[in-house]
């Protein structure tokens, strides 16, 4: 048992002594670096270590958290009583409750022993490099920001069931941001890059993928709208995809908040749109062996030939429908409790490249960016009205640049448009963890001047 | 939490290596959380962290540690650690000089002094309230939080100052339903304030979101277009915080990475108008004693006759510029640096009513409230999400609308604002920037915009 492992399964004791009829805890451990580089020199460099512990008791139906960062024998007393507190004003569910089956899938690769090798300074050489690149594109006027940041961590659990587990990690990421342009004009291209550890990182494709992103936005007009075909770029794609996951979540669909509701098995996306949540994916950022609350990590087909295969439950969802839980418990970190949600979203890529998606849209937008999803998509109806960044598609191929565009559809009605995949797939942090393609769509509604 | 001695111990080892400034930031913080939904008190949650952090800024670099607890070998291990990345001479610190206690807001009731059950109380009378207001809500969600942060703040020029802050807010979420098609109405109430805030009838914030939800049930889909828009007070203010605020903030404007770069002094908007970054403001959801470097919290006036008056500033950047803090350097918690950031930012009151604002519309959008917002420095491009809408025909409000954006560039609004009333309101935001989430006050009287661009689903 590691280390980690006895202070989650000491906090559960004290849980259990306090009075808690069961008990589960969370403990994290991580030391972090970001290093934040500005015209070629380090801005910023940040060093840190953090350790946090999170507890849920259960109470005759009750459930109660506390969470805090005092890991002694009294600090862990003092949050036991806290949590025993809390589950006191709680009113009773009677589907609350650890899950009934507790493991662990083992995932490869999550922990790269490679990161410990790198120095702070090469660090610092790769952040340099990633800015040099956006910088070395003409026409490319500021780059605001260029950040790399790592981490190294271990994960523990621990509940009154005799369950226990624990496993490691690493992550490394950077991105970077750029303008093209002058004055009101200037348009900004983000470039990003992420793996297990620094030398999964290419720093001249986040820098170049940065400056060509806000370069081919330089000019961007307000220009005319109309319903027309739209294509979406991964970064896009992965947005509207971490919505689409996030509504199938059997807590979403339980509390009448999900526009999927009582649509298990029926149609809800164009056959070309395939989703799995695949939470052990050597590559995904959210891989790990366990989920929230000591379930087993799976892969969950979610939409397959554009039919709605599943939601995606806990322990406590899934009780409440009968079903299984598919490994979907979620965690923040160790500050907030379990909950339903999506681990990697991975969308199969199709048939087409970008230059296919462009020619067979023929005249219609390009969208590169989205502003306001959060606001602009209500999360009940699926109805979304956002504003949109991109290029015209004139003619089968890419056109002038627009921006202050807004498109406007509903969620089902946009996933059973897809007439097109694009064919290369990556892992982006937008809309959670995604691997996104780019879409293309039938037709959007699209308002300009 | 911390004594003057070890601070100034730990400081001066910061500095054995050199570097411009050295900062020691101490935090306890504490908060406590609550949802009532679908009829169930769920998820309570209590949170208690304590930790400290040190900084030491050479030029424009800048080194930073943090470490949960306030063990003193830890500590000790960070100002070391810190004090690596530098290489220069010795530097001592400045004496600390006990700064004047920072200005306290008015706590009448601690929260954390209020029974859990009487929290709990209060949600579900909120509950049904807003259950009661009609056959037709479908839902509800009413949540209460409330946080406590002590922090403390030396730094190598001398500063400690140390403030205590204690926040609560109520929500309520509801949604109405009507052939199978729902709505949601939201309504917050929270303050730099105790538990008296959200003890004072909070029935009217319940009844308040049901309200929108049942109104927004006979919404037509929203026009699109350009057109007037009057923008409600309160979190209308949403407008002011992404479309210029963010755009004063000093980092973005020295980076050139704002708009209103260099604009210092020119006229920006019609010669009447007003607007402040006001951190001292009584009460008020973005307000503290200081802000997190030290430094007391001010009314900074941002715009004055039109003019664009003043940037948003933190000790560092003020520097930079040659001028003094704003008051402005804020801080998630003691795991992040500080950058500028707004308090509470809201346009001054005209002397319109409300009812004269719109009075003047012929065809227009009257956008009450905000589901949020997203603005691009750099171009001061924004994108509004119109959470409560109506449209506005022969100068009159009629149908609600649903499904509205306001898109737009913060400059060309501003300069189309032609009237403000005299109804100032703050309401509580949340503001995220550089991975980091503060309370934000937003708010202004209501004000309206010559033109827009409306999207919406309708032609």
């Amino acid at each position: 048992m590691s280390e980690l492992e006895a202070t989650a399964r000491k906090a559960v004791e004290a849980a259990l002594g306090a009075g808690a009829s069961d008990a589960e805890a969370w403990v994290e451990e991580a030391v972090t670096r970001q290093i934040r580089v500005y015209e070629g020199n380090v801005e910023s460099l940040t060093d840190a270590g953090s350790r946090g512990v999170g507890l849920r008791v259960f109470l005759d139906g009750r459930s109660g958290y506390a969470y805090g960062t005092d890991l002694t024998d009294s600090g862990v007393k003092e949050l036991a009583s806290r949590a025993h507190e809390t589950a006191g004003v709680a009113d009773p569910d009677e589907f609350s409750g650890l899950p009934d089956e507790c493991g662990a899938t083992p995932v490869e690769g999550l922990k790269a022993p490679e990161l410990a090798d790198w120095t702070t300074e090469r660090k610092i050489e790769l952040a340099v490099e990633i800015e040099r690149a956006a910088r070395s594109h003409k026409g490319v006027s500021q780059v605001e920001d260029t950040v790399y940041s790592d981490a190294e961590g271990a994960v523990a659990i621990a509940n009154s069931r005799d369950f226990s587990a624990s496993y490691e990690g690493t992550s490394a990421w950077a991105y970077a941001s750029a303008f093209a342009g002058e004055g009101a004009d200037l348009m900004t291209g983000l470039g990003v890059g992420l793996g297990r550890q620094p030398g999964d990182l290419d720093p001249k494709a986040i820098g170049d993928e940065a400056a060509q992103r806000s370069l081919s936005l330089v000019g961007a007009r307000q220009r005319e709208g109309g319903p027309r075909p739209v294509v979406l770029d991964a970064f896009v794609a992965a947005s509207f995809v971490g919505f689409v996951g996030g509504m199938l979540s059997a807590d979403a669909v339980q509390r009448g908040r999900s526009l999927f509701a009582d649509r298990e098995g029926e149609e809800v996306a164009s056959p070309l749109f395939k989703l799995v949540d695949d939470g052990t994916d050597p590559e995904g950022p959210d891989s790990a062996p366990f989920d929230g609350e000591g379930s087993a990590r799976r892969t969950n087909g979610l939409i397959d030939d554009g039919r709605l295969l599943t939601f995606l439950f806990d322990a406590r969802t899934a009780r409440k429908a009968d079903r299984r839980s598919t490994g979907s418990a979620s965690r923040g970190s160790y500050r907030t409790p379990p909950g339903v949600g999506t681990s990697n979203l991975v969308l199969a890529p199709g048939d087409a490249d970008l230059e296919e998606l462009f020619r067979r849209a023929g005249d219609g937008l390009y969208v590169t960016d989205v502003a306001g999803l959060h606001s602009g998509v209500n999360p009940i109806s699926g109805t979304f009205s956002v504003g949109a960044i991109g290029r015209l598609i004139e003619g089968g191929e890419l056109g002038r640049p627009v921006r202050e565009m807004t498109i406007a559809s509903d969620l089902v009605s946009m996933l059973k448009a897809v007439e097109a995949v694009g064919s290369v797939s990556r892992w982006v942090p937008f809309g959670g963890s995604v691997k996104a393609a780019p879409l293309l769509l039938r037709e959007m509604s699209v308002s300009g001047s | 939490m911390i004594a003057p001695e070890l601070a100034a111990d730990l400081l001066s080892r910061a500095l054995r290596r050199g570097g411009d400034l050295a900062e020691l930031y101490v935090e306890e913080r504490s908060g406590l959380g609550l949802t009532l939904d679908d009829n169930r008190v769920e998820r309570p949650q209590s949170g208690r962290e304590l930790g400290a952090s040190i900084r030491v800024v050479v030029g424009d670099s800048t080194y930073f540690g943090h470490v949960d607890g306030l063990a003193e070998p830890d500590l000790q291990r960070v100002a070391e650690s810190v004090s690596q990345a530098v290489s220069g001479d010795r530097r001592e610190p400045q004496a600390l000089q006990a700064a004047e206690p920072a200005e306290a807001h008015d706590i009448v009731r601690r929260p954390e002094d209020v029974d859990a059950t009487t929290k709990a109380e209060l949600l579900r009378a909120c509950n049904e309230t807003a259950r009661g207001a009609g056959s037709e809500v479908a839902q509800v969600t009413v949540g209460y939080v409330q946080t406590r942060r002590r922090v403390q703040v030396f730094n190598s020029d001398g500063v400690s100052a140390a403030d205590d802050r204690t926040r609560v807010r109520l929500s309520a979420q509801v949604v109405a339903r009507r052939d199978g098609k729902p709505e949601t109405g939201t309504e917050t109430r929270g303050g730099h304030a105790g538990f008296e805030l959200v003890a004072n009838h909070p029935e009217e914030v319940a009844e308040s979101a049901a309200r929108k939800a049942l109104t927004q049930l006979d919404a037509v889909d929203a026009p699109s277009g350009r057109m007037p828009v009057v923008v409600g007070n309160g979190f209308g203010g949403v407008l002011l915080h992404e479309a210029v605020g963010h755009g004063l903030e000093a980092d973005a404007v020295q980076k050139r990475a704002s708009v209103y770069a260099g604009r210092l002094g020119e006229q920006l908007a019609e010669p009447w108008l007003i607007a402040y970054d006001d951190g001292r403001k009584p009460g008020e959801w973005g307000s503290d004693g200081i802000d997190d470097e030290g430094t007391p919290t001010q009314q900074t006036t941002i715009i004055e006759g039109g003019k664009l008056t003043s940037y948003l500033y933190d000790l560092l950047r003020a520097r930079k510029d040659g001028v003094a803090s704003t008051g402005n350097g804020r801080r998630e918690s003691f795991r992040h640096l500080p950058v500028p950031r707004m308090t509470n930012t809201y346009f001054g009151e005209g002397n319109a009513t409300p009812e004269e604002l719109i009075e003047g519309v012929e065809r227009g959008l009257y956008a009450v409230s905000f589901g949020g917002g997203q603005v691009e420095p750099a171009t001061g491009d924004f994108v509004f999400g119109v959470s409560e809408g109506y449209l506005i025909e022969n100068g009159k409000v009629t149908s609600p609308v649903r499904g509205a954006t306001l898109t737009g560039n913060g400059l060309e609004a501003l300069l189309a604002i032609d009237g403000v009333a005299a109804d100032l309101s703050i309401a509580t935001g949340y503001c995220g920037k550089a991975g980091q989430r503060v309370e934000a006050g937003v708010g202004q009287p209501h004000v309206r915009i010559r033109a827009l661009t409306v999207g919406g689903t309708a032609g």
